[in-house]
């Protein structure tokens, strides 16, 4: 039986196990809109295209499968290219379908064309431009193989007007992915065994654990791995949630704000076992001076991660469970007490500086509002985050216990990331409890898709972290621009008025007795609360290594002095 | 140390394929010193010389991220392999009456050839390492070179071995060493 285009792709992409896309309708995508209400798919219908690809992303961390996102051709494709940047960099399988004028009239500057395959060809693991029917199926299920297998990415398919309204047949075990032919990724033995008489040899061992963790179910493995031998585990940010935050080896994040401790042992540590993360800039600071008496060892899928940033002394190349999975039975159980010991002793000199310990001063800190919101649902949200000031802080406080419980923008950082995320997260994980955790400048990038959450009738909570600044860049300019606080200050609107507009509930939160009652009531409330907690201003985020620096050269929180002070409202 | 590389690399005949070839090394900040490409003895499939300056690790690397494009069969990095490189350039030369019989002679001792004579200029033909092009040109410049072109360079490997052939029946690979990388979709 023959089919229109259209068809083909819903068929396909049924077949494929999508039940969800986020997308919004145009002249190019019609036809394939008027073939979806045929089949079983729930659309989501969203704000804005950046916001398809965001929820498309949120949908495939929450649940390991591809999200899709649809899009018409022009805008609707370009509106697209954030999402799809993101996903590339934080390797997200997320598929994206755009319509495309017709084939006849492609490079011809007509209404609505652009080339959305030139555009992303440097932020998609693949695109295809496909203008015949026949080619449709096979491009889907390429597609959807291509996001999901190696390292994830995104993937996106253009198909012009045309190819979804002509017909052909579908031939569906003709489209099974064509094999392509690589050299097979297959460790060497000696590898193997150069990596098992470093870790056997090593008094100062480090775990680096990240999104590769997820990204290949090997949170087992990886927890076996370092208790046989006695390892403490570091996380990225977006390994968090890999290795449970209870576990006496979890020792918390590294990096550009991670725990001191971290990056102190990080510095002293003799040997690194980067577990699926890719030495990214925000996690070494100065390569010159990085772990220099470590030798290194990295377990990562993608070869070209391989010696980019750091030069390593063994590169295992393969799916980190397998490899775990081998090196496993052949560890030699160890008793690295003497060095755990030392890294605890440095947490002391963190504790006072922290911001829980310090006096109560009757301000409002957002360090204050992640901690009780960590404490008040036991740990077991699935947490979505913006980027800046508050990421860092949810990073620090909320102790994520399961893999997929944070969500997060990495690689890319992208504002506006948070909230259409955290719909995609919550309509993989319905029954999961969902909290945006965003800040006032973030949240509005991207707060029309409320409207979203409105007509899609969806329990979310949303922790606007609200102090009234663009935070991050301003913790920027007072360390490194002498306080010159350029386009940094922000007049917002009132957020529970904002969310009453949309028929949703809204709340404003300024003194910390009351964050923990607010806290509750949205969970018992059925249905999306937004809260405004409204916090210290001028805080920052600690420690802090500054951009390049050396990673034992943190910018710490004084210990002694008072609490920064309030400053006027802008 | 840098070098230049030379990357054997069988790509899918299609649309585009060359573009993103091209990107790769734009946006990864490699630097192509030279790019060819053309048919193969194999319909739907198109061979590419790429010559590159890169240092070991970052050869490794440029290996690497072109098996990451979907459209990539085969990647050889061929630098160290016994193979025969070659150039074809066209120059033309200023040459007059006076001047024909010289230029004529150089083209004879370089093994080049004239393919084309006008009143005041020839079109020679030379094909050669880039080197011996690179020579000719330097004793042609004294009478004018009015034009030129060059393919770039075109490689293959000595003996009956097919890279494209073995490239993809590697059982294991290695990169923190020098033998070969191991690839992902």
């Amino acid at each position: 039986m023959k089919l229109t285009g259209a068809q083909i792709l819903w068929e396909c992409l049924v077949r494929e196990g999508v039940s969800t896309v986020f997308g919004y309708p145009g002249g190019a995508i019609l036809p394939a809109y008027d073939a979806m209400l045929d089949y079983p798919i729930r659309h989501v219908l969203v704000r804005h295209e950046q916001g398809a690809t965001h929820m498309a992303d949120g949908y495939a961390r929450a649940s390991g499968k591809v999200g899709v996102a649809v899009a018409t051709s022009g805008p609707g494709a370009t509106n697209m290219v954030t999402g799809i940047a993101t996903a590339m960099m934080d390797s997200s399988p997320i598929v994206c379908i755009t319509g495309q004028v017709g084939s006849h009239l492609i490079g011809y500057d007509a209404f609505q064309e652009t080339d959305i395959t030139g555009v992303t060809l440097p932020i998609t693991k693949h695109n295809y431009l496909v203008t015949r029917p026949e080619d449709i199926a096979p491009a889907i299920r390429e597609a959807v193989y291509i996001a999901a297998h190696g390292r994830p990415g995104p993937v996106l398919i253009d198909i012009t007007k045309d190819a979804q309204q002509r017909s052909c047949e579908l031939d569906w075990d003709g489209a099974v992915p064509r094999p392509h032919k690589r050299p097979e990724r297959r460790p060497h033995p000696d590898d193997y065994a150069r990596a098992l008489a470093l870790i056997d040899q090593a008094k100062r061992p480090l775990i680096l654990g990240g999104h590769g963790i997820m990204l290949s179910g090997a949170m087992k493995v990886v927890r076996e791995f370092a208790e046989r031998a006695h390892i403490p585990v570091a996380m990225t940010l977006l390994g968090i949630g890999g290795f449970p935050a209870s576990h006496p080896l979890n020792l918390g994040m590294m990096g550009m704000h991670g725990e001191a401790w971290v990056n102190t042992a990080i510095q002293e540590a003799d040997l690194l076992l980067a577990f699926g993360m890719r030495f990214d800039d925000r996690v070494t600071g100065n390569l010159k001076t990085y772990a220099p008496n470590a030798k290194k060892v990295h377990i990562e899928i993608d070869p070209a991660e391989i010696n980019k940033n750091v030069r390593v002394d063994v590169a295992i190349v393969g799916d980190l469970r397998n490899v775990l999975e081998e090196l496993l039975p052949h560890v030699a159980e160890g008793d690295r007490s003497e060095w755990l010991d030392w890294i605890a002793s440095l947490k002391g000199d963190s504790a006072v500086r922290d911001i829980q310990n310090m006096p109560d001063s009757g301000h409002l800190y957002a360090a204050h509002v992640v901690h009780d919101l960590w404490h008040a649902t036991d740990g077991s949200a699935l947490v979505v985050t913006d980027v800046g000031q508050h990421q860092m802080w949810e990073a620090q406080y909320y102790k994520h216990e399961h893999p997929r419980s944070l969500i997060t923008s990495g690689g890319l950082g992208t504002m506006g990331f948070a909230l259409p995320a955290a719909i995609g997260a919550k309509i993989a994980r319905p029954d999961a409890e969902v909290w945006a955790v965003v800040g006032d400048g973030g949240f509005q990038m991207t707060m029309a898709e409320l409207g979203t959450i409105a007509q899609e009738r969806l329990d979310i909570n949303i922790a606007i972290i609200n102090n009234g600044y663009l935070g991050m860049v301003r913790q920027w300019q007072e360390f490194f621009y002498e306080r010159r606080y350029a386009a940094t200050p922000l007049l917002n609107p009132d957020f529970a008025k904002l969310a009453a507009a949309y028929g949703l509930t809204g709340a404003t939160v300024m003194k910390r007795p009351d964050v923990i009652p607010a806290v509750q009531a949205a969970r018992a409330h059925r249905g999306t609360v937004v809260i405004d907690f409204q916090v210290e201003q001028e805080d920052s985020v600690f420690p802090m290594v500054p951009a390049g620096a050396d990673l034992h050269a943190m910018i710490r929180r004084p210990s002694a002095s008072p609490i920064v002070e309030t400053s006027a409202d802008p | 140390m840098i070098d230049t590389h030379t990357y054997v690399v069988y790509v899918e005949d299609r649309p585009g394929v060359l573009n993103r070839v091209a990107s790769l090394f734009r946006r990864r900040g490699f630097n192509i010193e030279s790019l060819t490409v053309g048919h193969t003895e194999r319909p739907g499939i198109s061979r590419m010389t790429i010559a590159v300056k890169a240092d070991r690790t970052d050869a490794q690397r440029i290996e690497a991220h072109l098996y990451k494009l979907v459209n990539v069969i085969s990647v050889e990095d061929i630098t160290t392999a016994p193979s025969v490189l070659r150039d074809l350039a066209m120059i033309k030369v200023a040459a007059t009456q006076e001047s024909r019989g010289e230029v004529m002679q150089l083209v004879e001792v370089f093994r080049a050839r004239v393919v084309d004579v006008a009143p005041d200029s020839l079109v020679i033909e030379i094909t050669g390492t880039e080197d011996k092009i690179d020579s000719l040109i330097e004793v042609l410049r004294p009478y004018g070179v009015i034009e030129m072109v060059r393919t770039g360079r075109v490689a293959i490997t000595r003996g009956t071995k097919n890279g494209a052939a073995t490239a993809g029946a590697r059982s294991s690979a290695r990169l923190s060493d020098d033998a070969g990388v191991s690839h992902s979709v």
